[in-house]
């Protein structure tokens, strides 16, 4: 089975971000980055799937020179190679633009199975891998917590909501947004990071794919969300902070 | 190019609220653009469906019906919403932000050769759509500048349901897609539900819910002492169960469990949306965080900012105190 698996860096959860000078994005120079969570489950997903079929797993990037960062510690966790997307505009390209891009360089190597996160953790659109099946031609399924290889192609398990399931059978090729927590997550080993400097990242550009990125859906600005409720902050010590609450739990919210 | 299209979410003959919360929408859109809003239902019986839909404030509904959309895959929605829009051209195309429609939205966009405006919480003057980015931290104002239909899906509980009086009910009219079984190419079973519920946290009173900030399992005791204090039930944010460190069937979100108890104390959970659309309707929100800029404390009623390792003894011990 030869899966690509289409992974995004995206800053890091915690960390404290400012608006940058334009109200466009966030300042990005002072900002820590990391691999997008559900990707790591897609990641994951790919990995596990060649254990147990054999293949390939290729990871598939696009941004500025710092995914290679990210790549690599792909590689590290045991993907065989990568494809690095060269691209400084990502940020004012929508997820058609996006998409576009990814899908140029899936069809050069025609995998058997195409996996990515179900959404970013920056932009939070969810739609990328829902695209790219769009523009590949492929069948696809969102929010998958379980591949299942058959004799024909593929039974997932999809996530619906409020604690309910779905299997889905499905042919190959095919695409699939994965779940995060269908799988324990791999850390890299030593021996993996060592070898991750030998695999194959091919670079590629926008340009060479031949992929234009105006936009039919655009953000024109960012802003801090107006909170929705006056939140009583409770000072003081943890001590006089409890106590404060206490108070609270017993004499307004009367549940003590 | 005319009209305003919300697309109905049926659920086993059901019609959930934040489909009406899609109709509110439009007809905030409506008030804007001064287009008609109509509702379009899909599926194979839809007839008692389009009646309750044609009660609503909507200037027409839509029946989308044939046989192969009895149950939802991607490849029968798409193929028939993409007949439909091509045969009415709205301006605007308002669904919710649901599984379903995040299933198939962005395809049918693109098929179109547009970009769904996905999850969106407010509606400005232009239209500007609002939806949260950075786990809700942030918010982006979009436009849409491309030159077919404008695709928007609405969160839950961004756009209030209003009761309306009784109006004439709207016209209701069908639209029969051609489809064929073979362009349908997934095969879905029947939902089925996880792992046995015992725990039923929709009736809890009180709630003690723990997230990320916890940092490991071995820590989740100190949590466990508060809700035991508090005679609270324990609950946690999806990465807590995603870990395998609580069973699934204690998460509260849009994957979870939603609950509304008299009190919703959330420990080192910051409060990204799917986390928050399971308990803002609680009655009152308490927030134990180190991040002051969580969004969390945006629906919060009380907070303390600090290190939970260090409030939540000190709260356990104080609530015992006042218990005594």
């Amino acid at each position: 089975m030869k899966i690509i698996v289409a992974i995004k860096q995206v800053p890091d959860r915690d960390a404290q971000f400012r608006i940058d000078a334009a109200g466009k994005w966030i300042e990005e120079a002072d900002l820590q980055f990391a691999l997008n969570e559900s990707d790591a489950y897609a990641l994951e997903e790919a990995l596990q799937l060649k254990e147990k079929n054999g293949g390939e797993v290729i990871v598939l990037s696009a941004g500025p020179e710092r995914i290679g960062q990210t790549i690599r510690e792909a590689l590290a966790k045991g993907a065989d190679r990568a494809i690095n997307i060269a691209c400084d505009d990502l940020g004012t390209r929508d997820a058609l633009g996006v998409a576009r891009l990814l899908a140029a360089a899936v069809k050069q190597e025609n995998p058997d199975l195409l996996l990515t996160g179900l959404q970013s953790e920056d932009l939070g659109l969810g739609q990328t891998g829902v695209i790219l099946a769009e523009l590949l031609g492929l069948p696809h399924a969102t929010l998958i917590l379980h591949v299942e290889k058959t004799g024909t192609g593929l039974t997932v398990k999809r996530e619906l909501e409020e604690g309910w399931f779905q299997t889905i059978d499905m042919p190959t090729p095919a695409v699939l947004t994965i779940q995060s927590g269908g799988n324990k997550l791999r850390y890299a080993t030593l021996m993996g990071i060592k070898r991750a400097k030998m695999k194959e990242v091919r670079q590629l550009t926008a340009a060479e794919l031949g992929v234009d990125g105006a936009p039919v859906v655009v953000l024109d600005r960012v802003s801090l969300p107006l909170k929705q409720k006056s939140t009583q902050i409770l000072p003081g010590s943890p001590k006089e902070a409890a106590a404060a609450l206490v108070e609270k739990l017993k004499f307004e919210v009367r549940v003590l | 190019m005319s009209g305003i299209l919300v697309v109905i979410e049926q659920r086993e003959g059901r019609i959930s609220r934040i489909s009406w919360e899609a109709v509110a929408a439009g007809q905030r859109l409506s008030a804007q653009t001064g287009e008609p809003v109509g509702a379009v239902i899909i599926g194979s019986e839809t007839e008692t469906l389009a009646a309750e839909v044609a009660s609503r404030p909507v200037g027409k509904v839509i029946r989308v019906e044939h046989p192969l959309l009895a149950r939802y895959t991607p490849d029968g929605f798409t193929l028939a919403l993409q007949q439909l829009i091509q045969s009415e051209s709205p301006t605007y195309v308002v669904l919710p932000h649901t599984y379903q429609v995040r299933d198939y939205a962005p395809a049918l966009a693109a098929r179109l050769g547009e970009v769904l405006i996905g999850d969106v919480v407010a509606i400005g003057e232009g239209p500007v759509f609002t939806r949260q980015l950075m786990q809700g931290r942030l918010n982006g104002s979009y436009r849409h500048t491309g030159t077919g239909a404008c695709f928007v899906s609405v969160q839950a509980g961004a756009f209030r349901t209003e009761v309306s009086e009784a109006t004439a009910a709207a016209a209701v009219t069908s639209f029969t897609p051609t489809l064929d079984v073979a362009q349908i190419r997934t095969k879905p079973a029947e939902p089925f539900r996880g792992s046995s519920q015992t725990v039923d946290l929709g009736s809890a009173q009180l709630i003690v819910s723990v997230g990320r900030g916890i940092k490991e399992a071995d820590n989740l005791p100190l949590v466990q002492d508060l809700a035991t204090a508090l005679g609270a039930e324990l609950a946690a944010s999806r990465p807590i169960c995603d870990n395998g460190w609580l069973p699934m069937e204690r998460q509260v979100g849009s994957s979870g469990q939603t609950v509304a108890p008299k009190l919703y104390l959330a420990v080192g959970i910051s409060g990204a949306i799917q986390h928050l659309v399971g308990m803002k309707g609680s009655q009152c929100i308490v927030a134990i965080n180190k991040d002051p800029d969580a969004p969390i404390f945006e629906v919060a009623d009380y907070g303390i900012v600090g290190d939970l390792f260090e409030v939540v003894p000190a709260l356990t011990e104080a609530v015992k105190a006042a218990r005594s």
